[in-house]
């Protein structure tokens, strides 16, 4: 996985809320057997007309947001289905940051494993985000993970939360799978526990 | 011993391998279902590093999203390319990696949600995945079931374990009995407009009560199915009798001494008196009245005596826009009465509304009548088993005579994946569980009810009252 330490780059307003999964990637291209290549169909049916050509009111369709590298989302960002195929498209579109009030957790999660960091804020803080992401060309910020900071067009900064053990794999860039298999033991023991107190699970 | 816990609490407890001190832990996972849509990119995942999947036996494969519903007495043909490739990627990944796979033409195929509980492969208290957010639906069981993605699918298959943080853990108590003409879907659609899409996030929601546990299996399902819609993981319901008679003598269940042994088990999943959730929401059941939703949310849930919304009636400006935005993408105008939008589709189907009780309330109000003129309503069981029981029962001929169409099983409509989709601009009354943009093809328009709903909708045109059919008579 792309580690992730420090982002700078154009952030994208998209005030509206409960902004779901099928939104970000439609099922239509839930047919691939890859990860790659969906970044062209991310917000498939709001970014584009029937007829392919692009909707020029979307966010994405104008400078300098073509080349947004976050996202400043309204409350509730990725609910609905767990299709693991948002985050990939959000990923190979080049966004690596998503700031809302607030995500659903499957979405959450999925983030994580692709190299994204989802941040959650107050409102407040949302606000600010959304009015500076809203100033096009200004509307440059950077994402400090190390220090789990977010610093604005205008100098100010804006901390934020982040799981520790989530934080770590992101800056090392590691593998879930990987770390787990080292517990071999443990999973073991477990599994002889489980099969002897509940042996009607075992197949 | 110890604090009384909840009923989340102990199988939590009961599925820990270890915490760090963060609070991250990992769980095992006794159970893990895999569809074709959220698989292939896991499989390869294992592939690359050369990873086996560690519990083929407690894995169970079957394509439904893809799946075309269309007569299958000629046998399976997938025209759609990419569909096609995804389901022999799952065939081709089951049988090299020792999966067991129930094929296309396999009468137990079906919605992977419909098949789980059908073969006893869902069981109390287990810890059960899916790449799927409708795996919420297993905690009907009083079972762990929550949906992940397709990396956790991966991480799953090598380890059989997730890492997880412990949710925190919601009562959504529902006192009272439901009246009638008031089903499972009008509850759960009827908590999600209460507590929002995002009212359950961060927790497991633990449903309780009298109206609850009065429900039938089938209508708990319906009930957990959808607490994904209210943005909680997963959805749980403490076992009792009910659940114990539907998992006995099913082909996975187990039996003989292990069968004695879990039901001993069984019978303590439920929450301690005296136990403490986080958060504690009460409804009042004989308050309610069957619901729709309106929106592009499923939040958007209203009784059907009501009124299209105005954005002056939201709560925030974040909901007045988006309130905006719906009416205009559902072509409707605030103030609009509910049972006055008339409606060209009906689904009945889905991992929500897709097993055979559904079908039979569907029936019930079919019976006699016929679809509205210019009406396109389809009826798809949830797995061939719901299919063949339907068809012992004359269900099929009661919906045929009646002017559905009667088709063969997988998740259709629900999500438009295969061949059954709606144009833009037409409008469905639909039994599934998402009223997205787009959800039932693009630019289409759902509206979400319970199937008795879906089919008087169907019979009258317009979205409708069952009660209103019921008092008639058929």
């Amino acid at each position: 996985m792309e580690k992730f330490t420090t982002l700078t780059g154009i952030a994208a307003p998209m005030p509206l809320i409960n902004i779901d999964t099928d939104m970000i990637i439609p099922k239509l291209f839930l047919k691939t057997i890859k990860r790659s290549g969906l970044g062209v169909h991310l917000f498939d049916e709001m970014r584009y007309n029937q007829d392919g050509s692009e909707k020029p009111d979307f966010v994405l369709n104008k400078e300098p947001y073509r080349n947004a590298k976050i996202i400043i989302a309204g409350d509730n960002f990725g609910c609905g289905s767990s299709r693991e195929h948002a985050p990939w498209a959000i990923a190979d579109f080049g966004i690596r940051c998503v700031i809302s009030t607030s995500f659903a957790d499957i979405f959450h999660n999925n983030c994580f494993k692709n190299g994204i960091l989802p941040i959650r804020l107050p409102k407040e803080d949302i606000d600010k985000l959304m009015d500076d992401a809203s100033r096009g060309a200004n509307a440059t910020i950077t994402i400090d993970l190390e220090n789990q900071e977010i610093k604005g067009p205008d100098g100010g900064t804006i901390k934020f939360d982040v799981d520790p053990f989530r934080k770590h794999c992101l800056i090392e860039g590691l593998d879930d799978v990987g770390l787990t298999l080292q517990r071999e033991e443990q999973i073991k023991n477990f599994e002889e526990q489980r099969a002897a107190s509940m042996p009607w699970l075992v197949r | 011993m110890g604090n009384p816990r909840t009923l989340f609490d102990k199988i939590w407890d009961s599925h820990l391998i270890e915490t760090q001190d963060d609070g991250t832990s990992l769980i095992f996972i006794d159970r893990h279902m895999v569809h074709e849509v959220t698989s292939p990119q896991a499989f390869e995942g294992l592939r690359l590093a050369g990873r086996k999947v560690r519990h083929p036996e407690l894995t169970l494969a079957v394509a439904d999203h893809n799946i075309p519903t269309s007569d299958r007495s000629n046998g399976i043909v997938i025209t759609n390319e990419e569909s096609r490739i995804q389901v022999e990627a799952l065939e081709k990944n089951t049988k090299d990696f020792g999966v067991p796979y129930f094929a296309m033409d396999d009468i137990r195929q079906g919605v992977v949600h419909i098949v789980g509980p059908e073969q006893g492969f869902t069981l109390p208290g287990a810890t059960i995945v899916c790449g799927d957010s409708h795996t919420a639906t297993h905690g009907a069981f009083g079972s762990l079931a929550f949906g992940i993605g397709t990396s956790e699918v991966e991480h799953v298959l090598a380890t059989q374990t997730l890492l997880q943080k412990k949710s925190k853990n919601m009562e959504v108590r529902v006192e009272g009995a439901l009246p009638p003409g008031v089903t499972a879907k009008d509850l759960i659609l009827a908590i999600i407009g209460k507590i929002g899409t995002a009212g359950g996030t961060g927790c497991v929601i633990e449903f309780t009560g009298q109206a609850i546990m009065d429900l039938s299996m089938e209508g708990r399902m319906t009930v957990c199915n959808m607490a994904i819609e209210g943005g909680a993981r997963g959805g749980l319901i403490a076992v009792d009798e009910k659940t114990i008679n539907y998992v006995k003598g099913r082909p996975m269940s187990p039996k003989g001494a292990a069968w004695e042994a879990a039901i001993e088990y069984w019978k303590t999943l439920k929450s301690d008196e005296g136990a403490v959730y986080d958060e504690t929401v009460i409804i009042k059941a004989e308050d309610l009245v069957p619901y729709v939703t309106w929106g592009t949310s499923p939040e958007d849930a209203l009784p059907i005596t009501a009124k299209v919304p105005s954005p002056a009636e939201a709560r925030d400006a974040g909901k007045a826009s988006a309130i905006e935005r719906a009416l205009k993408y559902m072509g409707l105008e605030a103030g609009t009465p509910l049972n006055e939008i008339e409606v060209d589709h009906v689904f009945i189907g889905s991992c929500t509304n897709g097993r055979i009780e559904d079908l039979r309330a569907a029936a019930a109000v079919a019976k006699g009548r016929k679809v509205a003129d210019g009406m396109k309503a389809m009826v798809v069981p949830g797995s061939g088993l719901v299919k063949e029981i339907a068809e012992e029962e004359g269900l099929d001929q009661i919906f045929i005579e009646a002017g559905f169409d009667w088709r063969e099983a997988g998740c259709s409509m629900c999500l438009a994946m295969n061949d059954d989709r709606l144009a833009p601009g037409e409008r469905c009354a639909s039994t599934s569980n998402r009223n997205f943009e787009g959800r039932q093809g693009r630019d289409s328009r759902t509206h979400l009810v319970s199937p008795e709903m879906a089919a008087a909708a169907a019979i009258t045109g317009k979205l409708t009252d069952v009660r209103d059919l019921l008092k008639e008579g058929n």
